[in-house]
């Protein structure tokens, strides 16, 4: 394998919502093919970096690279434009829309024909094939959870972003995500993913990053994280 | 019988012009309080078109519905989009729709007066049916829009910019971030929405007489429709008018006729007792 080439690289980024900073200065990069963890408690600014990175909220210091474009304060628009796509942890879906009405729509800035994405998502996620017609409001918390990364993936992006992607699941319906997180980075999808969910979360990942209050506490290869014992008593809950 | 005949008919225009209404409401979030006043604005022109300028009315009702369209699309430009720039709040954006409908309804008085008014077209005789006596306009109306109907059907289920302006009004912030244009979406939700408002008041107009506030006594209906639809759920919201022009008429059958507008009322605040997502559901 050759060197990797890292695909975002995010330098002491200072955020977020009224005069208060939720993010004192984050570094964190991913290199091309990683699947790279977020972790940290309930107000560590996970959510927050990921909405940053995305542009759905103006960085005040720091710089975000990817792909070798400064996209430091570029609206989402442009960065999905660039290849990168986002899954927001809540409301990931369009509900009154039915399934492929919902992967059309991930695919709204494509003029061409979208079938060979369907088809490529449909192989990921064959229930959703199955039910495709149905409003996307009706079906359970998984295949909503799947509706939501099918859409995000219509574009065929370089970075997937995932907020929270096992939250409020069933635990069967946890480890079908994180299995399917895994398959779609083996086909070439570079992935960040912010989790409660810690100990799956980095059981997949590459690497990782422990955030406490909007700073860098951690950061090492998935493994390594979850045998540090710091990372273990204050984070993985003993 | 008679009663159910205008009953649909009424129904009918209050389901086309409150689909606009429910649909921005859900997508912009904010309540229009000048959509009644649009609806009587579409009448005029029709009104000014025909009897003025003499065209056949179907002429008069295009012109109607592109001079709304435009009047709208002017508004979104000048008024709420750069309000939305702003985060003018939810309040904001409903008093400036309040101050919007005063300014409207006032300037169709200014212009036509405040007497009633109607359409130069020949009265042609009723049809018996069932005992009750149907007008041809009536006719019309219901057909003119079951039609509408249909077309927004095919519109919102099968084109891109349809299901975009259904994403829109589910989740705004999700569609932002799959890369809609939002903007232009949000312009489309107008035209449509107008557009049909438009529509529905060129038809009231052939079974009511042309008023400048009109438009304004039927925002309360219209609400109910909305409400009991379900908000931002345009199916629902046809099938709130109707009902809501049922009773209305079918109220007269045991009030008077003065309490009608104050059934609507009734059914609403009903609703939002019992079932406050509408008993279609909202936003399905």
């Amino acid at each position: 394998m050759g060197v990797k080439v890292k695909i975002l690289e995010v330098r002491d980024l200072v955020t977020g919502y009224t005069d208060l900073n939720i993010l004192h200065g984050i570094s964190i990069h991913i290199k091309s093919g990683e699947i790279v963890s977020i972790i940290g408690p309930n107000g560590s600014g996970k959510s927050t970096l990921m909405k940053t990175i995305f542009g759905l909220l103006r960085p005040r210091g720091g710089a975000i690279v990817f792909k070798d474009h400064d996209i430091t304060g570029v609206k989402p628009d442009a960065v999905v434009r660039l290849g990168m796509s986002y899954v927001p942890q809540e409301k990931e879906f369009f509900p009154s829309l039915t399934i492929l009405e919902n992967l059309e729509m991930g695919a709204f800035i494509r003029d061409d024909d979208i079938s060979d994405s369907l088809e490529r998502i449909y192989a990921i996620f064959p229930a959703l094939k199955e039910k495709r017609q149905i409003r996307a409001g009706s079906l359970s918390g998984g295949e909503q959870r799947m509706v939501g990364i099918g859409r995000a993936l219509m574009l065929s992006p370089d970075l997937l972003l995932l907020d929270e992607p096992s939250a409020g699941l069933a635990p069967v319906m946890r480890n079908m995500v994180f299995e399917k997180i895994a398959e779609i980075n083996r086909a070439g999808t570079s992935i960040l993913i912010v989790e409660q969910n810690a100990r799956r979360s980095l059981g997949i990942s590459d690497r990782g990053y422990v955030l406490e209050t909007g700073r860098n506490r951690f950061e090492g290869r998935g493994q390594e994280l979850l045998e540090n014992e710091d990372v273990l008593r204050l984070y993985l809950g003993g | 019988m008679q009663l159910v005949i205008n009953g649909l008919v009424i129904g009918s225009i209050i389901a086309i012009t409150a689909i606009g209404l429910s649909m921005i409401y859900k997508t912009l979030n904010f309540v229009n309080f000048a959509h009644g006043d649009f609806v009587a604005f579409a009448a005029y022109i029709a009104l000014f078109a025909n009897a003025s300028l003499g065209m056949h009315l179907a002429s008069a009702f295009l012109v109607a519905i592109l001079a709304t369209i435009v009047l709208g699309i002017f508004m979104e430009k000048v008024v709420w989009h750069p309000m939305r720039r702003k985060n003018a709040s939810r309040t904001t954006l409903i008093i400036i729709s309040i101050g919007l409908a005063l300014v409207l309804r006032n300037t169709l008085i200014f212009i036509w007066g405040g007497s009633t008014r109607n359409y130069n077209i020949p009265v042609r005789r009723g049809f018996e049916f069932f005992g009750a006596t149907i007008a041809p306009n009536q006719v019309l109306v219901i057909i003119s829009a079951f039609i509408l109907v249909f077309a927004l059907h095919c519109l919102l289920s099968r084109t891109k910019i349809g299901k975009s302006i259904r994403a829109l009004s589910d989740n705004i912030d999700l569609a932002r971030i799959s890369g809609i244009d939002v903007d232009r979406v949000i312009l489309w939700t107008w035209v449509i929405g107008l557009g049909l408002a438009a529509a529905g008041g060129v038809l009231y107009g052939l079974v009511t007489a042309i008023r400048p506030d009109m438009g304004w006594y039927l925002l309360l209906p219209m609400f109910a429709a909305v409400i009991l639809g379900g908000i931002g759920n345009p199916y629902g919201t046809i099938a709130g008018g109707i009902v809501i022009g049922l009773s209305q008429e079918l109220s007269t059958a045991i009030l008077p006729t003065e309490y009608k507008f104050a059934v609507s009322f009734v059914v609403m605040t009903l609703v939002l007792l019992l079932k406050p997502e509408g008993i279609f559901g909202g936003a399905k």
